[in-house]
């Protein structure tokens, strides 16, 4: 069996804990400002634009779009060559909120600017999730892809 | 009104060690080298001395262990500035500023490192420190984006989706920059480079190819900064301190800047240019030579629109028109570059501007160069130099 390539577990901080305890229930959330109505990513203790302490949760409806995009080939550390080549992106998923993520289910060259994607989460070790995206009715067509 | 550093000091010693992939010398004798370089360049003793300011990531040794190597009196500016190319022109506007307000009178900048022997940055050797992705980074090494040249991919491709520029375009900065440091004995990269071995080149993070990325390796610079009413009974011709600035970014201090950025194909040079123009008193018409900060060949692209060397989105057709050359409108690191000569975090781009000010460089010198200007940056907040000869 080959070996499962390199994975960084993220560490959650009293900031960042709510939106990886989400994504551990499979869902995608983000920060609102309660004062001002800003939304924010990544998650932080204050309002950028009010300075208001009191924020809320907001859950995502999942759907985003690509912002930009690398193909990583060189693997580093070598340990992820067997993932190589994958695809990070920045997906936008509201007006100022552009996560950085995985691309999965699309391949490299198919991967466009402002191309429809939507939230997938994948489990990994240390009992974290991480949010991946994957273009948007791809779950349908690979379920054509089994049937066929 | 604004205080000015305009014209309060001068850069009257520059000095290097050679650049190699292993020193085998400590990062205390490449710092303490190069600064008697510099020391032996200026005329200065170096019991003159008052202040030494360097910067690094933990990849180096700190001002006072090369204050007491050298038998430095009393340094009354001992300053570490911690980071990479965002600190390299910060760091010479921290000593400009100490002299101006008279808290030193002769100071050293170095920069020094074993920077492939030792101490690689975001190496492949990082495993453990990829490990566990806290802080900052907690949103970036989970999701596979880890290395540097990833990071900066991520900028490159939004240039090329909002502007059209193309992996041909940086191929062509690569080309024109290794064309330069094979006129420059102290260069690492001397081979010749086309565009079709650019293209040819393997990706490492696509759009970013080999020859997009710059060089790792051992070495150290320095310069000698003094007041600028003292500099002229000194050895060289000074360099004049014309301007200075650092900044860019949005939300300081978050750390997760790069990509809450509102647009992530501009940087931080369109945002303190204005400023570091408004106290050089010259703009970008004015500039002979410039040492642009490439820790990737994209980063010039973005970087000539910032300063003004060519229109915002049409960098690709300027390099591609050969508008960066030596002779042509504007020569670019002419030395070349981090991707052909040496990666010492940005010091090597100012010592070029130097030389080229001073008439010392030789087979790559672009005729009557009297104002210069070198940068640095690293992510979203960069810094800034501006150089002038009477």
């Amino acid at each position: 069996m080959a070996d499962a390539p390199f994975q960084s577990i993220p560490v959650p901080d009293q900031d960042s804990a709510p939106f990886w305890e989400a994504a551990k229930r499979h869902e995608l959330v983000f920060q609102r400002c309660s004062a001002c109505g800003q939304d924010r990513f990544p998650p932080a203790p204050i309002c950028w634009r009010c300075r208001s302490w009191d924020a809320e949760w907001v859950q995502s409806d999942g759907l985003g779009t690509v912002y930009s995009w690398v193909v990583v080939a060189h693997p580093i550390p070598p340990g992820i060559a067997p993932l190589v080549p994958y695809v990070v992106a920045l997906v936008e998923i509201e007006p100022m909120v552009k996560l950085p993520t995985r691309l999965v289910h699309v391949r490299p060259d198919e991967v466009t600017a402002d191309m429809e994607v939507e939230v997938v989460f994948e489990d990994i070790d240390g009992g974290m999730t991480l949010p991946l995206f994957r273009p948007r009715g791809a779950a349908d067509t690979q379920r054509r892809q089994g049937q066929a | 009104v604004t205080e000015s550093l305009r014209g309060k000091t001068a850069i009257v010693g520059v000095g290097a060690t050679d650049y190699s992939k292993n020193s085998e010398r400590s990062v205390l004798q490449l710092a303490v080298e190069a600064s008697v370089a510099a020391l032996a360049d200026s005329g200065l003793e170096a019991g003159a001395i008052d202040g030494i300011v360097t910067y690094g990531v933990n990849d180096t040794v700190l001002p006072r262990a090369v204050g007491t190597a050298l038998g430095i009196p009393e340094l009354r500016l001992q300053s570490f500035l911690y980071g990479g190319g965002e600190c390299c022109m910060a760091s010479i506007g921290a000593a400009a500023a100490a002299i101006a307000t008279g808290q030193a009178n002769n100071v050293i900048v170095y920069r020094a490192m074993n920077g492939r022997s030792e101490h690689r940055l975001g190496g492949t050797d990082w495993e453990d420190e990829y490990r566990h992705a806290a802080g900052e980074e907690q949103f970036g090494y989970p999701f596979g984006w880890l290395a540097f040249a990833q990071r900066q991919a991520m900028a490159a491709r939004r240039h090329m989706i909002k502007y059209g520029t193309t992996t041909e375009d940086l191929g062509h900065i690569a080309v024109t920059f290794r064309e330069n440091a094979r006129r420059n004995e102290r260069a690492l990269m001397r081979s010749e480079m086309t565009l079709q071995d650019h293209q040819e080149s393997r990706l490492i993070a696509d759009p970013l190819r080999l020859f997009d990325v710059c060089i790792e390796n051992d070495g150290a610079c320095a310069i000698v900064l003094t007041r600028a009413d003292a500099a002229p009974s000194l050895r060289r011709r000074p360099v004049s301190v014309l301007g200075v600035a650092e900044g860019g970014g949005f939300r300081p201090g978050s750390g997760y800047e790069y990509f809450t950025a509102d647009e992530l194909a501009d940087d931080y040079s369109g945002q303190i240019s204005p400023r570091l123009y408004e106290e050089a008193g010259v703009g970008p018409q004015d500039i002979d030579v410039v040492s642009l900060y490439d820790c990737f060949s994209s980063a010039v692209i973005s970087q000539l629109e910032g300063f003004g060397f060519c229109p915002r989105g049409e960098a690709g057709p300027f390099v591609r028109e050969g508008r960066i050359k030596i002779g042509a409108d504007i020569p670019v690191n002419t030395h070349g570059g981090m991707l052909s000569e040496a990666y010492l975090h940005g010091m090597n781009g100012l010592l070029e501007v130097v030389w080229q000010l001073r008439g010392e460089a030789g087979e790559r010198q672009v005729e009557g160069a009297e104002v210069g200007l070198a940068s640095g940056f690293a992510l979203t907040t960069g810094c800034a130099l501006v150089v002038g000869v009477e």
